[in-house]
């Protein structure tokens, strides 16, 4: 539609395209520039060409937290892809008080990471809820929190569990699009359960589960509160636990923070985030050929 | 009328007869399930919803529970249990004492109020020039809202904290506002609900001289409710939850907002499990209240392909 001034449009869109010049592209070249200077907080810095680069190669911290990064990619999103399904699955029906499940089932999405990590906390502690079971139960108690194994595959639980209702609602929204047709075809044909789910329900929802996948790779590499709150600012005993997100947040910080390590540490996290991603979407389209 | 864009008839329809429609449909629906489920199916789905929610559910009430448990009461005891036995509101007194709870509450309003505001007018200004209306450089401006959402956050935070402190606006709440006040995301989602929209309404408009910013406020604008609802709720709930980029920008314990308060409490007083369970619920109760709320508009506005990938 035509506007009565030439420069209208632009005016409905400085708003949004100066905050996200000034906070979004102009910050990304920049964490590029400083990545080659040995910038800190307080100082701007002088071109050391790779430097930085070098050091992180030769760093063992950065392997730890690449390591742990990785790991919670693949611990994690298998899980955020099938879980929610089924989940949405269970919440498609029509059935009384559905709109109450399907509500109470996001409250871990709507609470702050914070909340759900100190809750997870308590209830993972030496003496906590979960302890007190398993030790009535007969198995003992388990250091959920203070092996670093353990702790990383409960911060991971903690993720799935905070993120199921967000992945259920984009599904639920996909399932809705799958006719019904197709099921009561199948039912007709004699197929059980398990077999419609895998005949109708998962190649109609095929599209809906690479999007997941690379949603929640693309937000499992890049973790950050739950490790930070459950194992400590410094990523637990020895640094084990620490993630890519908290190396960046710990060098750059602060007022002797160094600024072009960190921003190494950056591009390198941006780098690998847009490659898992492609890599999530290549495997899709190598799949439909 | 040759300068108008692409139609969506797909997209238009739903819209158009979905208030008077859906929700007959949706009894009849509701009714065709009910009598198809045989008795014991319906059993078993209602046990698995059962055991979901107090999977989802119970740990929030479990740490409510902990936070009214008195000093005479031992929170560790075995059996455990959720109701408590001293119940007392003097923790919530207590984690006032020890951090000054409300004014992070406040300082957490105000970013999230914030946000709210700048979110959807910008988001809804920005996405009604992409979708409505046509001018060199459209396409290039949508390129870098789409190139600004393909950037992490995480990746260029250090850059953002370096910007902040150029501009002396680290350590305030405008500083934890800024980045986010208006999200790619949001650009992106309002354009796609104003392409939905029949253009009938705005051509009439149009032809009585509407100018664009009449058409923007009195006849667009209105249709899109659903959508700006949703851009509303996640703009809160980001602002509210968002933990990471405060840790960073603030320094000062007064500016501090809820999260990062919880995180201090939680550090300085990791023993008294009562307090932290008190300042988490705090923290999480507006929210859960506020989306109870909004949860039925909430569910149709996210149904209605806001969030469709």
């Amino acid at each position: 539609m035509r506007t009565h001034l030439p420069f209208g449009p632009w005016l409905f869109l400085a708003p949004g395209l100066l905050i996200v010049a000034a906070f979004s592209l102009y910050p990304f070249l920049s964490t590029v520039a400083h990545s080659f200077t040995d910038a800190r907080t307080l100082t701007a810095g002088q071109f050391v060409g790779g430097a930085n680069y070098r050091e992180l190669i030769h760093d063992p911290m950065f392997w730890t937290g690449l390591r742990n990064s990785l790991l919670y990619v693949l611990g994690v999103v298998p899980l955020l892809v099938l879980l929610p399904l089924l989940l949405a699955m269970l919440v498609q029906r029509q059935i009384p008080g559905i709109t109450f499940f399907r509500a109470a089932f996001y409250t871990p999405v709507v609470a702050s990471v914070v909340v759900v990590g100190l809750i997870w906390v308590w209830l993972l502690d030496d003496r906590g809820l979960i302890n007190a079971l398993l030790e009535a139960l007969g198995f003992g108690r388990v250091g959920f929190l203070s092996d670093p194994w353990l702790l990383l595959l409960s911060a991971m639980a903690v993720t799935v569990w905070k993120g199921l209702g967000y992945y259920m609602i984009i599904y639920l929204a996909a399932l809705a699009n799958v006719p019904r047709e197709l099921h009561e075809a199948c039912a007709v044909d004699g197929a059980g359960a398990v077999r419609r789910f895998l005949t109708v329900t998962v190649p109609a929802v095929r599209s809906t589960m690479v999007l997941v996948a690379a949603l929640s790779s693309v937000s499992a590499f890049k973790v950050f509160s739950e490790v930070y709150l459950m194992a400590g600012p410094t990523g637990g005993p020895g640094g084990e636990d620490t993630t890519l997100v908290m190396l960046v947040q710990q060098a750059g910080t602060g007022l002797s923070g160094r600024v072009g390590y960190a921003s190494a540490l950056s591009v390198v996290v941006f780098v690998l985030t847009l490659g898992l991603m492609l890599l999530v979407l290549r495997a899709n389209r190598k799949e439909e050929r | 009328m040759s300068t108008l864009g692409r139609r969506e008839p797909e997209r238009r329809e739903p819209e158009r007869r979905e208030p008077e429609r859906r929700e007959p449909e949706r009894r009849a629906g509701r009714e065709r399930a009910e009598r198809r489920i045989p008795r014991w199916q319906l059993l078993l789905r209602y046990l698995l919803l059962l055991a979901v929610l107090a999977l989802t559910v119970g740990p929030f009430l479990w740490q409510l529970s902990t936070s009214l448990k008195g000093a005479g009461e031992d929170i560790y005891r075995y059996p455990p249990s959720l109701i408590p036995h001293d119940a007392t509101l003097g923790n919530y007194a207590g984690v006032a004492k020890i951090i000054p709870v409300w004014d992070f509450a406040l300082n957490s309003l105000k970013v999230a109020v914030a946000n709210v505001l700048t979110n959807c007018a910008g988001a809804a200004l920005a996405g009604y020039a992409l979708a409505r209306m046509r001018f060199k450089g459209r396409k290039t401006a949508l390129v870098v809202f789409i190139m600004a959402m393909l950037v992490p956050v995480e990746s260029i935070m250090i850059a953002q904290f370096v910007t902040m402190r150029e501009l002396q606006l680290n350590n305030t709440l405008l500083g934890v506002v800024l980045p986010g006040c208006i999200g790619a995301m949001n650009v992106l989602l309002m354009r796609n609900a104003f392409a939905g929209l029949p253009y009938e309404v705005e051509e009439a408009a149009y032809v009585d001289g509407a100018n664009a910013w009449q058409r923007f406020v009195r006849i667009a604008l209105p249709s899109v409710r659903g959508t700006l609802a949703v851009v509303a709720i996640f703009a809160f709930m980001g602002a509210w939850d968002d933990f990471l980029w405060p840790l960073i920008v603030l320094s000062d314990q007064s500016k501090f907002t809820l999260t990062i308060g919880l995180n201090f409490l939680h550090g300085t007083f990791a023993d008294n499990q009562r307090l932290v369970a008190a300042g988490t619920v705090i923290a999480v109760l507006p929210l859960i209240v506020l989306f109870a709320c909004l949860q039925r508009s909430f569910f149709r506005g996210v149904g209605e392909g806001a969030v469709k990938g």
